[in-house]
């Protein structure tokens, strides 16, 4: 069963595009999709722990701002070099215009 | 069944070796390498971060490479290629026959002249084991000289001045960073390190180095002498093209290749920075790059052409060097522009867009404490793909988005 933790209201992460968020000591990567679907991986990339939010969003790939790693941000699925170590992702909901990620 | 032969388990041979099975390839693929040790990255050589004794960043685990049926050789030289008999003669006696074979060797960093390259004072940086020599000698109350103010001895200048050892640059042109760098953002880095405390010497020509038991001595052309414990050489890298040129290969500032990485020889590609190949986005002016993602990306294209495919080069150059708390990132060639753009962004950070005369964007580079310029530089290299022609006042102003630009 997750544990459901509010993130942010829904219209605060631009269309196509991705946010940091802290909890518990830990850090997320929260994203938005052009579809207006929401999705949730580890916030570190896992080439060199660099934060994912401040990558680019395109499609359904982030990309890593450090060396542009790639990741298929609804699977994590680590997409080529230079990394090969997959993201975790977390359930994502959204209830009444806000966010909420399950942990 | 086809046996495909990589000379040289650096960068690019290993990600060739993997993209060669991800694409399928059910045959022999046999990487071999004269270092040691498994195919690591060497970017983390020369910047702070890595410990005293900095451990290897493995491309991959040991593991993968049976799991993936690679037969890597390491610490075993390919010492003759016979295009006409299609085999190459390893060190350890081995006779190979190949199918296909890349050319995967790399570059070797250029020593100075007339010293010994059995040196102890007197080193460069190329791979792991020289870095562990380096690293050795960081610490408080050492006096380490760079000879170069290139991205390598800048790098180590920095992971130096970290770990509290007194740093002394010396530069022969009058900047830093003179290649592929503009002005300001030399400047930007040179002023960084000042504060550091790093003695940056520009327009110094080296008379003379002597190794000495306990110290190396440079005595400049202006008379002074700079004497440190340990002195870095870092004045560039030089492409392996012995095995290529001795089998009859077109050399050309590398191993000479067409854009689909094919050398003069059927049969036989080379990538990475051992090669230099025509860049159709820059009027197919001929280049060799030596950078990482280039490795990586060459490593593809080569594995795809390898098995029959026909894809050119077109990826845009691209580069980073991290100091201090700094990350500098170029995207593209900025040798024919004409105009520059600046881009302020927040703290420090800032971006130069260059421009040809057509308003064509060419290049981009830009530096900024972590990754504050990342994404505008990942964005600029889109537009360079495109061959974009951006407003100036759009490129200017950092309330205009990029990614708006590319939509356009
Ligand atoms: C200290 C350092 C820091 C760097 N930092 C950055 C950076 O910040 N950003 C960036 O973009 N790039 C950086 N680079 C450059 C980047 O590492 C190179 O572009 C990349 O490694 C090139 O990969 P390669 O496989 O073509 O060549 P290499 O990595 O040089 O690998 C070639 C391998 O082939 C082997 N070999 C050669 N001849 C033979 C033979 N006959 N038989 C068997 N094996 C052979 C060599 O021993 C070597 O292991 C850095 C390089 C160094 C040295
Ligand atoms: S840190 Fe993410 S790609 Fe290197």
């Amino acid at each position: 069963m997750s544990n459901w933790i509010e993130v942010c209201a829904a219209d605060a992460i631009d269309e196509e595009d991705v946010i940091r968020f802290d909890h518990d000591g830990r850090t997320f990567a929260v994203y938005r999709s052009p579809e207006d679907d929401y999705f949730a991986t580890d916030g570190l990339c896992t080439h060199e722990k660099i934060h994912l939010a401040d990558g680019l969003v395109m499609d359904n790939i982030i990309e890593c701002p450090k060396h542009n790693g790639r990741f298929d941000y609804r699977t994590g699925e680590a997409k080529g070099a230079p990394v090969c170590v997959n993201l975790q992702t977390y359930p994502v909901k959204v209830e009444n215009g806000i966010v909420f990620i399950g942990l | 069944m086809a046996h495909f032969v990589i000379i040289g388990a650096g960068e690019c041979g290993a990600r060739a070796a993997f993209a060669l099975r991800e694409k399928g390839f059910g045959g022999d693929i046999t990487l071999i390498g004269t270092e040691p040790l498994a195919p690591y990255e060497r970017p983390p050589l020369s910047k702070a971060g890595t410990d005293q004794a900095p451990e290897p960043k493995f491309i991959a685990t040991l593991e993968r490479y049976p799991e993936q049926s690679i037969d890597l050789k390491l610490g075993t030289t390919v010492i003759a290629l016979d295009p006409a008999t299609k085999t190459v003669k390893l060190s350890d006696e081995q006779t190979l026959t190949y199918d296909k074979l890349l050319l995967a060797t790399g570059a070797a960093a250029r020593g100075f002249p007339g010293v010994d390259s059995t040196s102890l004072r007197i080193r460069v940086l190329r791979t792991h084991a020289d870095a562990v020599a380096l690293h050795a000698a960081l610490h408080p109350g050492r006096h380490i000289a760079v000879v170069g103010g290139g991205f390598i001895g800048l790098e180590l200048a920095a992971t130096a001045r970290i770990r509290g050892a007194d740093v002394t640059v010396i530069e022969g042109l009058p900047r830093v960073l003179k290649r592929g760098v503009p002005e300001e953002i030399a400047e930007a880095i040179t002023e960084r390190h000042r504060q550091e405390g790093v003695d940056i010497r520009c327009g110094q020509t080296i008379e003379a180095l002597q190794e000495e038991t306990d110290k190396v001595v440079v005595r400049l052309a202006g008379g002074e002498v700079i004497s440190a414990d340990l002195l870095l050489v870092g004045i560039g890298a030089l492409p392996n093209v012995a095995l290529a040129a001795e089998a009859g290969l077109a050399i050309d500032n590398g191993i000479a290749v067409n854009e689909r990485l094919e050398t003069s020889h059927t049969d036989i590609f080379a990538a990475g920075d051992c090669c230099s190949f025509p860049l159709s986005l820059y009027g197919g002016r001929r280049v060799r790059l030596e950078s990482w993602r280039n490795a990586q990306e060459q490593a593809n294209l080569a594995a795809a052409n390898m098995l029959g495919e026909s894809a050119e080069m077109s990826a845009v150059p691209w580069f980073w060097s991290d100091q201090y708390d700094f990350t500098l990132q170029i995207a593209g060639l900025a040798d024919d522009a004409v105009t520059h753009v600046r881009r302020d962004l927040d703290d420090e950070a800032f971006i130069l867009f260059h421009l040809g005369a057509d308003g064509r964007l060419l290049a981009a580079s830009g530096i900024g404490r972590g990754n504050a310029i990342a994404r505008d530089i990942r964005l600029a290299e889109m537009l360079i793909a495109t061959r974009a022609h951006p407003d100036h006042a759009a490129l200017a102003a950092s309330s205009v988005k990029l990614k708006s630009l590319l939509a356009a």
